[in-house]
C-alpha cells in the first residue's frame, strides 16, 4: 500500500469533519478497502476509521418496532444481537465471509461499498430498510445505484440502518465457489402489505428487486406461485463461475427456496 | 496391539510442536543484518517485444540501491532444464533460453522484467512504478492446437515452431496398436482436458541471497524441496559458482507439492545481486505474485481410445495429448507428460498394446511443471475415465470390467517399458468394496432420490511409479542428473544419533518417521534420534523430495548407512565382550553374545567408539559415523482403488461429496497415522482439482483466476470424512524397507472417481451426459444437464 495518514475519531461529528480533508476516505471494517490498498489500487491521503465511534455501534429496537443497526456494527455483532428480533437478517450476517471477516466487517461499510455480490444489500432492499446518514434518511429503493455505486455523497457516513421486521423472511445464498460471495443471493421478506424479493450477485446493475416474483408471492406466498415465472438472462453477470443464463436460473431457484424456508 | 514406537507405530509428529506454536523457522523468518529488498517488476501483458526499459527516474527514487534489467543477465546462463526428451524422430526437444530477467521479449504475464533493490520493500515497490517500459504488443499464443498449426505466432523466434517435442511411446508399438483398433469389437473414445492448477502451498516462495567477500562464500536461503539440486543447477549452469563456494539452505518449508522443486529466477537473482551489491538481498513472494510466478501444474488436452474384444478384454489403448509447457521449460517440465505419464498408461490392466503420443507446446503462459502426482494423475484420469465410459457403453459393471482386466501376475512387464515388481489389485478392490460399503449404495441412492437429489457412485483404480529412480535408466531417458539419495548416520558418544539426509521434509513428517526406522533397527528410543535436512553444508549430496521418493530412496540410504554403523558397532561390542563379531546380536539397544547372557549396552559401545581406551584400534577406526548412497533398482509401484459417492442437486448442478473411500497398497508402512494424513491431503487436492480449482486464462493471456477471489481452493466443508485403508500390503521387492511411497496417491487416485460418480448420478437420472471437464463446478454440471 501507499503511505497514508489515519484518523481515529471518537464521535460522528469528528469523523464527518475529518472526512472533509483532501482525499480522505472512510474506513469501516476494512474488509474490502484494506486488500484494495494492499494491491495499490487506491491512494487515499487520509483514512478516517469509523470503528472507534460508540454511537455508531450496536443493535436496538426503534419505537416503531424496527431493528436499528449502527453503521459501524460488525457482522458478528449483528449475528448475536439481532437474532432474537430479525432472525433472517442475523442468519444472513452469519454466512458473510469467515469469522475474521465477520468480526471486522461492518454493515455500513458493506452498504457503502455496494459490491454487486455482497449479501447485505439484498437484505436492505428486500426489507425496504432505511439508511440513515449523518445528513439524511435514504430509503433502500433510492440507495443502491449499480455496481459499487450508491446515493451517498462524498464524505457522507452511514450511521444506522433501520429494518422494518417482516412477518416472515429468508435469505438463500448460492455461493461462488472461490470467494464464497453470492453467485446469486435472494432475500425474500413477507410484510403485511406485500412481499419483497431482492437479488444480489446476479445482475450487472447490482442488487435489484424481482418485481414479478413480488407480485406473485404477494398473492400467494408459496414456491408454486413463481413456478410460471422466468427470469431473463439479459443484463445478468457472466464470468468464470457461471453464465448469465445460469445466474438467471438460480434467481428463480433461490427465490423458491427462500419462500419455502421462510414459510 | 498397535506398536508404540518403531516401524508400524503411529508416533506423533514431533515437528508439529514447533509448527503449531509458531516456532518454525521459515525462509521469511531469516533476516540478515544489512539486508536489502528486491521487488520484481513483472509483465502485465502476455507477449510483447521490449523496446526499452528506462530506469533513470526510478533509480533516483529514495532508498534505491540498484535496478537490474535483462541486459545485466545477458552474459549469464539461463535457467537450465533438467530433462531432455527425445522426440519420435530421434531428435532432441526444442529448448529455448530461459532468462533470469526478460530480455528482448516478454513471454508470459508475471515474467520478471526488472528487479529493484532498495533499502526497504516499500521503496523498491515505489521505484518499480517509475520504471518506464516501451513495449510492442504481440498476439498471445494460448490455444495449444492453434499454436502448433502452420503460420502460428511463435513464442520463441529462434525456434522452428511452438512444438517442443512430438513424442511417441512406444513408437515401435504404433502399427500393432493401430491394427488392434481395426480388429476391435468395441472402441470407446473420450476427449478431455486435464485442468491447469496452481499449487498454492501455504507458504509462498522466499529467497534470501547472502555473500561473504572475506571467504568468497555465497549462501542462498530458499523455499526448496531439494537444496542440493538448486545448488547444482544454479551454481553450475546459471551463475558459475563452484559447489564449495555456494551453500543452499532450505529451512522449514510450508508445503511444496512440486512447485518448490524447480530452480527459479528469483533464487538466482538474489544470489547474484547479493554479491554485486555486497548486501544480503531478500525476496518474499506475495500471494498474488505466487499465482503469476510459481510453476503451474497439469494442463493437458487429450484424446484417448480404448479397444476391447467381444469378451470385454482390453486389447489396445491409444492416446494423443497436447501438453502445455508454458512460455519456458521449467526444471523438469519435459519429463512430466512423457516419462512420468506415458509409462503409466497401462494402469492396473494387462492391455497388451499401448501407444502414447504427446505434443509438448510452448504458449504465452506461466511455465508448467510437476504438481503432486506429476504426469501420473493425468495418466490415471484419462485411463480411468475411458474405462468407466466403456463400461457404461457396454452396459457392464465398471468394477467388474476393471477386475476382468487386472494384472494378476507379478512381476509384470507393461507394454510401456516399466516392470511392476509386486501388487495385488484384487485385494485393494475387495478392500474398497468393504470400506466403501458398495453393497449399501442402492439404499443410499434411494434415500437421496427421496430428498430430490441425484446420487452417483464412481470407482477408479490407480497405479503410480514412485521412488524415482534408477539413475542409469533415467539417464537414458534424458534426465540430466542422477536420482539416488544419500544419508549419513552420525552416532554421538553417548549413543544419540543424528541422521543427515538428502531428502527434505516440508509436510511429510520425516523428522518423525525416519527415526522410527533407526529406532527399530537399533532398539533405542525414537527421541534419541534426530533428522538433519535442508542445508547443503550439513547433509550429503541428495536429490531431495518429490515423486513420493523420500522413504523409498533416501530411507533406503539411511538403512544402508545404519547397517554399516551396526556392523562396526558389533565389532566394537565383540571386542568389549571378548567374543567374535559374528556371534554378536543387537536387540533393544543391547549387544549380546548369542546364546549367553553376556551383553553390553548400545551407549557403552558408542562411548568406546569415541573414547577408545579399550578398543581394537589396530583393526578399526574410532568413531561411529557412516554414509550411504542408494540408487534404486526400479521404481516402486503403489496402487489402489478409490470410491466416491456424490449427490448432485438437479436444480443448481451443485455436487456434494457424501462419501470417499481409499484402499491403498503402499507396501510396508512405517507410520500409519502419517500415511493416512498424506492420503487425506492428497485426496483434498484431488477433489480440489475435480470440483473446484481452475487456473483460467483469457484469450489475451491474462490470468483471470489470479487470486483466491476466483481460484477456488478446497476448504474443510467441501470435503467429507474419508475412509482410508492401507492394510493391503505387498512390500516392494527391491528396497530394504519394502516401502513404496504414499505422498501423491491421494491426488492421483481421486479425480477420476469424483467425475465417474457425477456421470453416474446424471446418467442414472436419465441425463445424456458422458463427460464433463474438470472442475465440475455447479455451473458446468448445470450446463451439461441442459444438454
Amino acid at each position: 500500500m501507499y503511505a497514508f495518514e489515519i484518523e481515529r475519531p471518537g464521535t460522528l461529528a469528528d469523523a464527518v469533519n475529518a472526512l472533509k480533508g483532501e482525499d480522505a476516505q472512510a474506513l469501516g471494517g476494512g474488509q474490502t478497502l484494506i486488500p484494495t490498498l494492499k494491491a495499490r489500487l487506491a491512494m487515499p491521503a487520509t483514512l478516517v476509521s469509523l470503528s472507534g465511534i460508540g454511537e455508531m455501534k450496536g443493535v436496538c429496537i426503534g419505537d416503531d418496532g424496527a431493528v436499528c443497526i449502527g453503521g459501524a456494527t460488525t457482522h458478528a455483532a449483528v449475528v448475536r444481537e439481532a437474532a432474537a428480533h430479525y432472525p433472517a437478517l442475523a442468519d444472513l450476517a452469519s454466512h458473510i465471509g469467515d469469522p475474521a471477516v465477520r468480526n471486522r466487517g461492518t454493515i455500513g461499510g458493506s452498504l457503502a461499498n455496494n459490491d454487486p455480490s455482497a449479501c447485505y444489500p439484498s437484505a436492505v432492499l428486500g426489507s425496504g430498510a432505511t439508511i440513515i446518514t449523518n445528513a439524511r434518511d435514504i430509503v433502500a429503493d433510492e440507495f443502491f445505484d449499480g455496481m459499487f455505486a450508491t446515493a451517498l455523497d462524498e464524505g457522507e457516513v452511514i450511521t444506522e440502518v433501520r429494518f422494518p421486521v417482516p412477518e416472515k423472511a429468508n435469505y438463500q445464498k448460492f455461493v461462488q465457489p472461490a470467494s464464497r460471495f453470492a453467485l446469486v443471493g435472494v432475500f425474500v421478506a413477507k410484510y403485511s402489505d406485500g412481499v419483497r424479493v431482492a437479488v444480489t450477485g446476479a445482475s450487472e446493475d447490482g442488487v435489484f428487486r424481482w418485481s414479478e416474483a413480488e407480485e406473485a408471492l404477494s398473492r400467494d406466498f408459496s414456491a408454486d406461485a413463481i413456478g410460471g415465472l422466468e427470469v431473463s438472462a439479459d443484463g445478468m453477470i457472466a464470468d468464470l463461475h457461471g453464465s448469465s443464463a445460469y445466474r438467471a436460473h438460480l434467481v428463480k431457484v433461490m427465490t423458491g427456496r427462500a419462500v419455502v424456508a421462510a414459510a | 496391539m498397535p506398536k508404540d514406537s518403531g516401524i508400524g507405530a503411529s508416533s506423533k509428529r514431533r515437528e508439529d510442536i514447533r509448527f503449531l506454536t509458531g516456532a518454525g523457522n521459515y525462509t521469511d523468518d531469516i533476516n540478515i543484518h544489512g539486508q536489502a529488498y528486491v521487488h520484481f517488476l513483472r509483465a502485465d501483458v502476455a507477449h510483447a517485444t521490449i523496446n526499452s526499459v528506462d530506469t533513470s527516474a526510478a533509480s533516483q527514487m529514495p532508498g534505491v540501491l540498484h535496478i537490474f534489467t535483462g541486459s545485466d543477465f545477458e552474459p549469464i546462463g539461463g535457467l537450465p532444464c533438467g530433462w531432455q526428451v527425445t522426440d519420435k524422430h530421434g531428435e532432441p526437444m526444442q529448448e529455448p533460453k530461459h532468462p533470469v530477467l526478460a530480455h528482448g521479449k516478454i513471454r508470459h504475464v508475471g515474467e520478471p522484467i526488472a528487479a529493484v533493490v532498495a533499502e526497504t520493500y516499500a521503496q523498491a515497490r515505489d521505484a518499480a512504478e517509475e520504471i518506464e517500459l516501451s513495449l510492442t504488443d504481440l498476439p498471445a499464443v494460448m490455444d495449444m492446437k492453434k499454436a502448433v498449426a502452420e503460420g502460428a505466432t511463435k513464442v520463441h523466434d529462434d525456434l522452428t515452431s511452438n512444438l517442443c517435442y512430438d513424442w511417441g511411446f512406444v513408437e515401435e508399438n504404433k502399427a500393432a496398436t493401430d491394427a488392434a483398433f481395426e480388429k476391435a469389437a468395441h472402441v470407446t473414445t473420450l476427449e478431455l482436458v486435464n485442468n491447469r492448477l496452481v499449487a498454492n502451498p501455504m507458504e509462498p516462495r522466499v529467497a534470501v541471497g547472502d555473500y561473504s567477500a572475506a571467504d568468497d562464500m555465497h549462501t542462498l536461503y530458499t523455499t526448496s524441496q531439494n537444496p542440493h539440486v538448486i545448488r547444482l543447477l544454479m551454481g553450475a549452469f546459471v551463475l558459475g559458482i563452484p559447489e564449495h563456494r555456494l551453500r543452499v539452505v532450505a529451512p522449514d518449508v510450508g508445503g511444496g507439492f512440486g512447485t518448490k522443486i524447480f530452480h527459479y529466477a528469483e533464487e538466482a537473482f538474489c544470489t547474484f545481486a547479493a554479491k554485486q551489491l555486497r548486501r544480503p538481498v531478500k525476496w518474499t513472494s506475495s500471494r498474488s505474485e505466487a499465482f503469476l510466478s510459481d510453476a503451474h501444474g497439469r494442463d493437458h488436452v487429450t484424446k484417448i481410445e480404448l479397444a476391447l474384444d467381444a469378451e470385454n478384454n482390453f486389447t489396445a489403448l491409444r492416446t494423443e495429448t497436447f501438453a502445455n509447457m508454458g512460455a519456458y521449460l521449467s526444471t523438469f517440465a519435459p519429463s512430466v507428460p512423457t516419462w512420468l505419464h506415458g509409462t503409466l498408461m497401462a494402469g492396473n490392466y494387462k492391455t497388451p498394446l499401448i501407444y502414447v503420443n504427446v505434443k509438448a507446446v510452448f504458449t504465452n503462459t506461466i511455465p508448467v511443471d510437476a504438481y503432486r502426482g506429476a504426469g501420473r494423475p493425468e495418466a490415471t484420469f484419462q485411463l480411468e475415465r475411458v474405462v468407466d465410459k466403456a463400461a457404461r457403453e457396454l452396459g457392464v459393471d465398471p468394477i467388474a470390467l476393471r477386475r476382468q482386466n487386472f494384472v494378476t501376475e507379478f512381476p509384470y512387464a507393461t507394454p510401456v517399458a516399466v516392470e511392476y515388481d509386486t501388487g495385488d489389485y484384487e485385494a485393494t478392490m475387495a478392500k474398497l468394496e468393504e470400506i466403501a460399503d458398495i453393497g449399501g449404495f442402492a439404499a443410499r441412492r434411494a434415500e437421496s432420490e427421496k430428498n430430490g437429489k441425484m446420487r452417483g457412485l464412481g470407482v477408479n483404480c490407480y497405479i503410480e511409479a514412485c521412488g524415482i529412480a534408477p539413475s542409469n535408466l533415467v539417464g537414458q531417458l534424458g534426465a540430466r542428473a542422477g536420482l539416488y539419495d544419500a544419508a549419513t548416520v552420525r552416532v554421538n558418544a553417548t549413543g544419540s544419533i543424528s541422521v543427515m539426509v538428502g531428502a527434505h521434509s516440508h509436510g511429510q513428517g520425516h523428522e518423525t518417521s525416519f527415526p522410527q526406522v533407526i529406532s527399530e533397527m537399533i532398539g533405542i528410543p525414537e527421541d534419541q534420534i534426530d533428522i538433519v535436512h535442508g542445508d547443503t553444508s550439513k547433509i550429503p549430496f541428495g536429490m531431495g523430495t518429490y515423486g513420493s521418493r523420500s522413504l523409498a530412496v533416501c530411507g533406503s540410504a539411511m538403512v544402508r548407512a545404519a547397517e554399516k554403523v551396526i556392523n562396526k558397532a558389533k565389532k566394537i561390542a565383540a571386542h568389549l565382550l571378548e567374543a567374535s563379531d559374528a556371534d554378536i546380536e543387537l536387540k533393544d539397544g543391547q549387544f549380546t553374545v548369542a546364546g549367553t547372557d553376556k551383553s553390553v549396552a548400545w551407549g557403552d559401545v558408542t562411548l568406546a567408539a569415541y573414547v577408545p581406551h579399550n578398543y581394537p584400534l589396530e583393526d578399526i577406526e574410532p568413531g561411529l559415523e557412516e554414509t550411504a548412497f542408494y540408487d534404486p533398482a526400479n521404481f516402486t509401484y503403489p496402487a489402489g482403488a478409490y470410491a466416491c459417492e456424490v449427490e448432485v442437486d438437479p436444480d443448481t448442478g451443485k455436487v456434494t461429496i457424501e462419501r470417499f473411500s481409499a484402499a491403498d497398497d503402499f507396501g510396508n508402512v512405517i507410520n500409519p497415522m502419517i500415511v493416512s494424513g498424506q492420503v487425506h491431503g492428497g485426496i483434498a487436492q484431488g477433489i480440489g482439482q475435480a470440483l473446484l480449482e481452475n487456473c483460467a486464462y483469457d484469450e489475451n493471456g491474462q490470468l483471470i483466476s489470479a487470486s483466491y477471489m476466483d481460484y477456488a481452493m478446497p476448504r474443510a466443508d467441501d470435503l467429507p470424512f474419508y475412509e482410508v485403508d492401507h492394510s493391503c500390503q505387498t512390500p516392494c521387492t527391491h528396497n530394504p524397507l519394502g516401502v513404496k511411497g504414499c505422498g501423491e496417491a491421494g491426488a492421483i487416485g481421486s479425480p477420476p472417481s469424483v467425475v465417474n460418480a457425477v456421470i453416474d448420478a446424471l446418467q442414472s437420472a436419465g441425463k445424456d451426459v458422458t463427460h464433463i471437464d474438470m472442475p465440475l463446478t455447479p455451473a458446468r454440471v448445470w450446463d451439461a444437464m441442459q444438454g
